[in-house]
């Protein structure tokens, strides 16, 4: 690791908690013998602990959160009441152009085949940027009581986390990623020299389409849902023995 | 029919890149006047919308104030951000809660500004160009621990919006990159510097005002 302007950008990343267990080890060294870099590293803690101090959080005025739960109450309680006056025809008659416009997008859009290749796409891309970046898992564990608590407060769904080491299949880690926009779990195993990813979120309602399964740039994808969660698992692994993975992970 | 609707309704404003990307297909119905939650969300879908965003509303607020610089309008863009959250509700698929309303809260702000509110104030960056800040990280620089958060606040509130807004997600949210990226709708790369380069910036304003102060 030599100074100067990436060495900085680094030096930042690894105060901020971004960087994984090797490139941490790999600064906390350099740190060690280079005193510009220490220098610079104390600077940016100080800037740091200017900014914890608690004025600079602005609290919510008193009522807002009364006042946003009225606001979004408003319309419901009027739909309770069940009359049907004269002028909600014609506000029903107004939003029909949205409704006709919603149902074309609940077709187009999440229905779609497009959707379901869109997000293999998606989830391939993902899979191979895990590994060109050398960043397979945040938490490198096969402990299933390990890396699921890793995702505590970082994802408002905690995934199940199965360790399948009896059927060949070893946990290696988790990471956090991200497909469509929003983060999502991803358990990472190990068949021989073929990492698998399993990425996981929720989807309570199967807008994802159907279980089944493709084969995209090379790699094999299987997407199935259980409990109220979507799974996809990606690799260069042949197809039957993703199967089996796939197969291990939806026993309950 | 849509000339009716415009000529009765309230014209909505153009949306924001955000709405845009997720509602596409509903665009023809953007000439009409914003439907009520309601139309989306049955009661029950209403209460997971609230247990799953009220929570974030400190965050939400405090993002919107250092955005907007007034308490008034922070509220404003506040009450916007979840009613539009609310119509978006069915297309959020779960996942990071937090950054997906604060990239609604910071859409909000931003067509705030450009309705004319700020209009002007935000000046676009070129992320390419080398800050030369970067050498004066010597130790006078420690002496930043004894800023006030007055002297703070002000370095901070003085920055541009887009280096504000990286400080605030990191330092004040506590947002990762990733969630960085997500709310900023940037790659990562950007994101990492452009918070190096406020961050930069908010250590030279600082030390110009606690030397001032000092001396």
């Amino acid at each position: 690791m030599s100074c100067g302007e990436p060495a900085s950008r680094l030096l930042e990343a690894y105060l901020d908690g971004e960087l994984d267990l090797v490139r941490s080890l790999e600064v906390e060294r350099h740190l060690a013998e280079c005193e510009l870099c220490a220098a610079a590293l104390s600077s940016h803690r100080a800037l740091r602990s200017a900014l914890t101090d608690a004025s600079l959080y602005y609290p919510a005025p008193k009522g807002l959160e009364h006042r946003l739960r009225t606001e979004l109450r408003k319309g419901s309680k009027a739909a309770k009441r069940g009359a049907v006056a004269g002028w909600r025809w014609g506000a029903v008659a107004a939003s029909l152009p949205v409704i006709a416009a919603l149902a074309w997008a609940l077709v187009a859009i999440p229905r779609g085949p497009s959707n379901e290749e869109l997000v293999s796409q998606e989830v391939v891309s993902a899979h191979v940027r895990s590994l060109m970046a050398q960043h397979l898992t945040d938490v490198a564990s096969s402990d299933g009581h390990t890396v699921k608590p890793w995702f505590n407060g970082k994802l408002d769904f905690s995934p199940e986390v199965k360790d399948l080491a009896g059927d060949g299949y070893p946990l290696v880690g988790g990471r956090l990623d991200y497909i469509g926009g929003h983060g999502v779990a991803a358990l990472v195993y190990q068949r021989g020299p073929h990492p698998v990813n399993v990425f996981i979120w929720p989807e309570p309602d199967a807008r994802g389409g159907a279980d089944g399964e493709s084969s995209l740039r090379g790699y094999n994808v299987i997407r199935w849902r259980r409990s109220g969660m979507r799974y996809w698992a990606v690799s260069d692994l042949n197809l039957p023995e993703l199967r089996e993975l796939a197969h291990d992970l939806q026993r309950p | 029919m849509r000339e009716a609707a415009r000529a009765g309704g309230e014209v909505v404003e153009a949306r924001p890149r955000h709405d845009m990307m997720r509602l596409r297909a509903v665009r023809p119905a953007a000439t009409l006047p914003l439907p009520r939650a309601e139309e989306f969300l049955d009661p029950s879908e209403l209460e997971r919308f609230e247990r799953t965003l009220l929570p974030h509303m400190r965050a939400a607020y405090n993002l919107a104030r250092w955005l907007t610089r007034t308490d008034q309008d922070a509220e404003d863009v506040v009450q916007e951000a979840y009613l539009r959250a609310v119509r978006f509700f069915g297309g959020f698929r779960g996942g990071d809660a937090k950054a997906w309303l604060l990239t609604i809260v910071r859409n909000t702000s931003h067509s705030a500004w450009q309705r004319g509110r700020g209009a002007g104030a935000t000046v676009p960056l070129d992320e390419d160009t080398p800050e030369v800040e970067d050498a004066a990280l010597g130790p006078e620089n420690l002496l930043l621990q004894k800023a006030s958060g007055q002297e703070v606040r002000e370095a901070l509130d003085a920055l541009p919006v887009e280096f504000r807004e990286v400080v605030v997600l990191r330092e004040l949210e506590g947002l990762s990159y990733k969630e960085m990226a997500e709310v900023t709708q940037l790659p990562i790369g950007t994101v990492m510097s452009r918070l190096a380069r406020a961050r930069a910036r908010l250590r030279l304003g600082l030390q110009e005002r606690v030397r001032g102060g000092s001396a």
